[in-house]
């Protein structure tokens, strides 16, 4: 037998009746508090396929309309079909409402605490001196240098010879300058020598900088017995101070993100000249300013020049020359040298 | 160097604060800095002049001294100075006086004496750390004068820090000579009358090379009062030069260096045999010096002998045989230039810095020693008198005279500005130097003797560009003359392998070059280090061969400091000798240590093995790690069976594995680390991509579990499996290890994941049944494997 047909008296099907009407009305009463009682889905499946289905209670009433006159077939007809459309709304209204329901019960049931930590590998970095060297390099990249590199144990002549510091000159003394080989090499003191060596393989135009490890005897609070600087040379037709002006104040204001005042005074290199040191404006925490030293530069010197092979008269150039410690320290605010050298975690984390 | 500013301005004199000088000048080249001469002001102390004094009645230290203060009245004061005594003047702090660091002086009674005042002495005023008793003054200085007025306290310093090229600078005579040019302002030079030579003593000078000693002059002044004191103008300006008082002579031989920039030293006559020589060691000569150093001379040193041997150290210090002391009344003055290059070394090698060795080191002008010594007979005889006799002066009588060729066009193009013909002539007329019009645009430039830093053209241009002034040649903007090459795409750049290295949670460390000998020889015994001549410390005192040697103690640094997990790299240059040639080696390396990830929640702790690293060592190799392979190999500092030797090839590229556990105990280390090192040239190329098409038909996949013996190695099973000639066979991956029950001891299952595709078709159920059966006879063939039931 049909199933939850047992409600429906057989009479019902049977006699033309006036109360059919009344009838129709109970079971749609009827079927829409079950309907609204109906607590979870399957059992509204249920009471769809029971109502509407094809032997569905609603269905039957419409199968007995064949047995009417034909002018109330048609409004039978009518309501029955109303009464179809009423309650398949109410069931897909009631089965939205119950989708819902099981929904935010799931998603209820599924929560997590999203301020717990993430799991997996912590990120790294890199060392501060990188992150400079690779800031100022692309700077540098893009005012149109080229970056070169050279080794880190040097000849005298690369050193010192070809550089016009003459043999006397104090830089060159055990006490300022690492010796191997019983003193046939050396700890290259200055990222200068790169630029000797580029100027020995090639002609100018040259526009190179060269950034790299340099090692001085001196170890103390502010200085540590190795360093990083970043030499910078340009070599060309008519080059001249005032272009290295330019490329300075341009690099300054580039590297420190504003428009920084800059200070050319004189100065010795003995591979410069003029020579000249950069100062900027340094804003203090007290509000006021000082001077500050950044870097060192310079026209190239003829006699570093004429040590390479350049015609010093058809070709002129500057370089110049500056630590990746202080630049750092400027930048990041770190007060202390010797931390880029302990590898603290601790500080280095602090660069990522 | 220090310099006086009333002393300065005695010789030039702009219409300027000593600030705005000193800013003029350090825009001009010069780094110096202003100080006070007196940073405590004293008031309320005077001129006293002690007329009586007596010993105290209760105390035999203590003296009852009745002073003239310029009061009218004589002031009693006890003093305890042992110098204290009738006729000198001191200085004298009256009642309501304060000294410096806030002692007041009242009226007191000392012992049960009245005392009205204090006589102070050089510390108690500030003007000496040491305290030496009461400061003597001057016998003619007037009782009741200020001692600030006295002394001349109202002052400045001028702290000159100057670059190695500006010796001429290092004298109250160069200062003023480049503030005269700064400023346009006249150089006044102190009137020196002509000295009246009256004896006829005269000692030999030799001069053994010119280029050592260009110039040498000297005289003897005898019959000196053995008396004299050096007055308090001179001492106050050598004080503030921080030249302490010694002996009248020695005094004024500084005086005159500080003043003129010309070192000078004064023998004994008494004491001296025979000539002077001037010449170079001997081995194995020795001189004690002034300071009771004994020099033993082993690089040529350039000395000044008489007769019995050397007796200076020409340039650097004096000996000690022949030196002024308080009897001394008969002297020999020495005024010589020595060539930078002859005492250089010296002062250095001996550990030896006198004032004088800093000016030779950069240079004294070969024309001033005939007047220094002038300078410094007037100078005796107006403080010892004394007899003087004529001048001996040995070498070229004559600086030689230097002219150099300038251009006003090459001038323009240096410095980037049109500075005016009339312009430079004027500019380098205030250094003396005198421009002479050539053809062209060119002038013969004749140079003084003193700025022997002058020898090119590029020289002036820089003396051009200094006195008009940096800050008024503008930046010009300009196009470069040429575009930088880069670098080829298949070869990475360092900078973007460590970003990916760091992105991967690895934390880059910086470590010094030189590392510990002992701790470098236990990790890469088979590799020579290069040895630092001169090392700082032993710790410091190799070139690594091996980034690991750095790595290592920055991981120890750390964990001695609660850092249990880390995982550090570094990329820098090995250095090794290959034939007698330094070959320096970039490298990569990277230390991991502690867990295998950062301590979390729901994440079961497991120490960081091998397979961990090696997983970042692969991830480095990017499109090329296909071309890498790791093969079990002994490295003295490696676990030996969790080792590998990482080779593209047959090149090897690095090392990667477990520290040795011999080493691990015998460096004391809390843990094995694991550690891996890579050439960078070598696995730097990763090539240019290649896209392939992708295949449209669906893949299949077969899991395989065989069992193996377990030393066949994982790489060979995946060759047997390639090797098996399935041509579709896109994948075989080992997705797990099994070991134990089922198995027999020694055996291992392996769980090989297949995976199959073809790029025209959808493969067959048969072909991959037919495929898995091949591969299966494979590895039976290869390994004697077995399916796993």
């Amino acid at each position: 037998m049909r199933k939850g047909s047992g409600a429906l008296p057989f009479p019902f099907f049977v006699f033309k009746n006036p109360d059919m009407t009344d009838q129709l009305e109970e079971l749609v009463q009827q079927a829409q508090v079950d309907i609204a009682a109906c607590g979870e889905g399957r059992a509204l499946e249920a009471l769809r396929v029971d109502l509407l289905g094809k032997k569905g209670r609603v269905t039957d009433l419409l199968k007995q309309l064949g047995g009417m006159a034909p002018d109330e077939r048609k409004a039978y007809g009518e309501r029955v079909n109303r009464a179809k459309e009423t309650l398949a709304a109410a069931l897909e209204a009631r089965g939205l409402a119950l989708a819902s329901a099981e929904l935010e019960a799931r998603l209820a049931s599924e929560r997590i605490d999203v301020t717990l930590p993430g799991r997996g590998e912590a990120g790294g970095g890199l060392h501060p001196i990188t992150r400079t060297i690779n800031r100022v390099a692309e700077i540098f990249g893009e005012m149109g240098f080229e970056m070169v590199e050279g080794p880190e144990i040097e000849d005298d002549f690369h050193n010192f010879g070809a550089l016009n510091i003459p043999d006397a000159h104090p830089a060159r003394a055990m006490a300022d300058t690492f010796y191997v080989l019983n003193g046939a090499r050396l700890l290259r003191t200055h990222t200068s020598p790169v630029q000797i060596r580029a100027m020995q393989k090639r002609q100018p135009p040259i526009r190179i900088i060269c950034p790299g490890r340099v090692y001085r005897v001196d170890s103390d609070r502010t200085h540590s017995p190795m360093f990083h600087q970043m030499e910078g040379l340009y070599v060309a037709e008519k080059v001249s101070l005032a272009d290295l002006k330019y490329d300075i104040q341009n690099f300054l204001s580039r590297f420190f993100e504003r428009d920084v005042e800059a200070l050319f005074r004189p100065s010795y290199f003995p591979f410069v000249e003029p020579g000249a040191d950069v100062h900027i404006k340094w804003t203090l925490p007290d509000g006021g300013w000082r001077w500050l030293e950044v870097l060192g530069c310079g026209v190239v010197h003829p006699k570093v020049l004429e040590a390479v092979g350049i015609d010093s008269e058809k070709y002129s150039g500057y370089a110049f020359g500056m630590g990746m410690e202080r630049m750092a320290m400027l930048r990041y605010g770190v007060d202390d040298l010797r931390l880029f050298f302990n590898n603290d975690l601790r500080f280095l984390e602090q660069f990522r | 160097m220090k310099l006086s500013e009333n002393w300065l301005r005695e010789w030039v004199n702009p219409a300027a604060t000593i600030e705005q000088v000193a800013e003029r000048l350090v825009m001009g080249g010069l780094e110096l800095e202003i100080e006070p001469a007196m940073t405590e002001t004293i008031e309320g102390v005077v001129v006293g002049h002690i007329v009586k004094a007596e010993r105290h009645p209760q105390a035999d230290r203590l003296q009852v001294c009745e002073v003239d203060a310029g009061e009218g009245r004589l002031l009693q004061i006890v003093c305890g100075a042992p110098n204290a005594r009738v006729g000198i003047k001191v200085p004298c702090a009256l009642v309501g006086a304060v000294l410096p660091g806030g002692l007041a002086i009242t009226e007191a009674k000392l012992r049960g004496v009245d005392s009205f005042g204090m006589l102070c002495s050089a510390k108690e005023l500030a003007l000496s750390d040491k305290s030496e008793g009461l400061l003597e003054l001057d016998a003619d200085a007037r009782p009741g004068t200020p001692i600030a007025e006295h002394l001349q306290l109202a002052d400045k310093i001028l702290n000159l820090e100057i670059t190695p090229n500006r010796g001429d600078c290092l004298s109250v005579l160069g200062l003023a000579r480049d503030i005269s040019a700064l400023y346009g302002a006249p150089v006044k030079r102190p009137n020196l009358p002509q000295t009246v030579v009256e004896g006829h003593q005269q000692l030999k000078v030799e001069l053994e090379n010119l280029d050592d000693c260009p110039s040498y002059a000297g005289r003897v002044i005898s019959r000196l009062n053995t008396k004299a004191r050096t007055p308090d103008w001179m001492r106050e300006r050598l004080r503030r030069s921080g030249i302490r008082s010694i002996h009248p002579v020695v005094d004024i031989t500084n005086y005159v260096m500080l003043e003129l920039g010309q070192p000078m030293h004064a023998f004994d006559a008494d004491k001296l045999s025979g000539a002077i020589r001037v010449r170079r060691a001997q081995r194995g000569e020795e001189i004690r010096l002034l300071n009771e150093q004994l020099v033993e001379c082993r690089d040529r040193e350039l000395l000044i002998c008489d007769d019995s041997g050397p007796i200076a150290l020409a340039g650097v210090m004096g000996g000690q045989s022949t030196s002024v002391h308080g009897g001394t009344t008969r002297i020999f003055f020495e005024s010589a230039c020595f060539a930078p290059a002859a005492v250089a070394g010296t002062g250095r090698r001996h550990k030896l810095f006198s004032d004088a060795s800093f000016r030779y080191e950069r240079g004294v002008d070969p024309g001033l020693q005939r007047q220094a010594l002038e300078r410094a007979t007037q100078l005796v005889l107006q403080i010892c008198g004394g007899e003087t006799h004529p001048v001996t002066h040995a070498g070229r009588s004559q600086p030689e005279t230097v002219s150099i060729r300038l251009r006003r066009s090459r001038l323009v193009q240096v410095l980037g500005h049109e500075v005016g013909a009339k312009d430079i002539e004027t500019l380098l007329g205030r250094l003396n130097i005198m421009l002479r019009a050539e053809v062209g645009d060119a002038w013969i430039a004749r140079v003084p003797s003193y700025r022997y830093d002058l020898r090119i053209e590029a020289d002036l241009i820089e003396e051009v560009g200094r006195l008009y002034g940096y800050d008024r040649i503008p930046a010009r903007p300009y196009a470069a003359q040429l575009a930088p090459s880069r670098p080829p795409e298949a070869q990475r750049t360092l900078q973007r392998v460590k970003e990916q290295i760091a992105a991967r949670g690895w934390q880059e460390v910086v470590t010094l070059a030189f590392v510990e000998p002992s701790l470098q020889q236990a990790l890469n015994p088979d590799v020579a280090a290069i040895a630092l001549d001169n090392p700082i410390a032993d710790n410091l005192s190799v070139m690594r061969t091996t980034l690991w040697a750095g790595l290592i103690p920055a991981w120890l640094y750390n964990r001695a400091r609660q850092q249990d997990r880390v995982r550090l790299f570094e990329a820098g240059v090995c250095f090794t000798q290959r034939d007698g040639e330094i070959v320096e080696t970039a490298r990569l390396a990277g230390l991991a240590a502690g867990r295998a990830l950062p301590e979390q929640w729901a994440s079961a702790a497991r120490p960081v093995d091998f397979y961990d690293v090696k997983a970042e060592v692969l991830a480095l190799f990017g499109n090329a790690a296909a071309e890498y392979r790791f093969e079990a190999a002994s490295h003295p500092a490696l676990h030996p069976g969790r080792a590998a030797c990482i080779r593209r090839g047959e090149q090897i590229c690095g090392w990667i594995g477990e520290l040795h556990p011999q080493l691990v105990q015998n460096l004391d280390l809390p843990e094995a680390p694991l550690v891996y090192e890579l050439d960078w040239e070598a696995i730097r190329n990763v090539g240019v991509p290649r896209a392939a098409p992708l295949s449209e038909f669906p893949s299949s996949r077969r899991d395989l579990a065989i069992v193996v013996p377990e030393d066949v190695a994982a790489d060979r099973i995946l060759a047997s499996v390639r090797g098996a000639g399935v041509t579709f066979l896109t994948q075989a991956t080992i997705f797990d290890i099994y070991r134990g029950k089922g198995l027999a001891d020694g055996d291992k299952s392996v769980a090989l994941g297949l995976l199959f595709n073809d790029a025209s078709r959808t493969l067959t159920l048969q072909e991959i049944d037919t495929a898995s059966a091949t591969i299966t006879q494979a590895l039976a063939r290869d390994l004697g494997a077995t399916i796993r039931q």
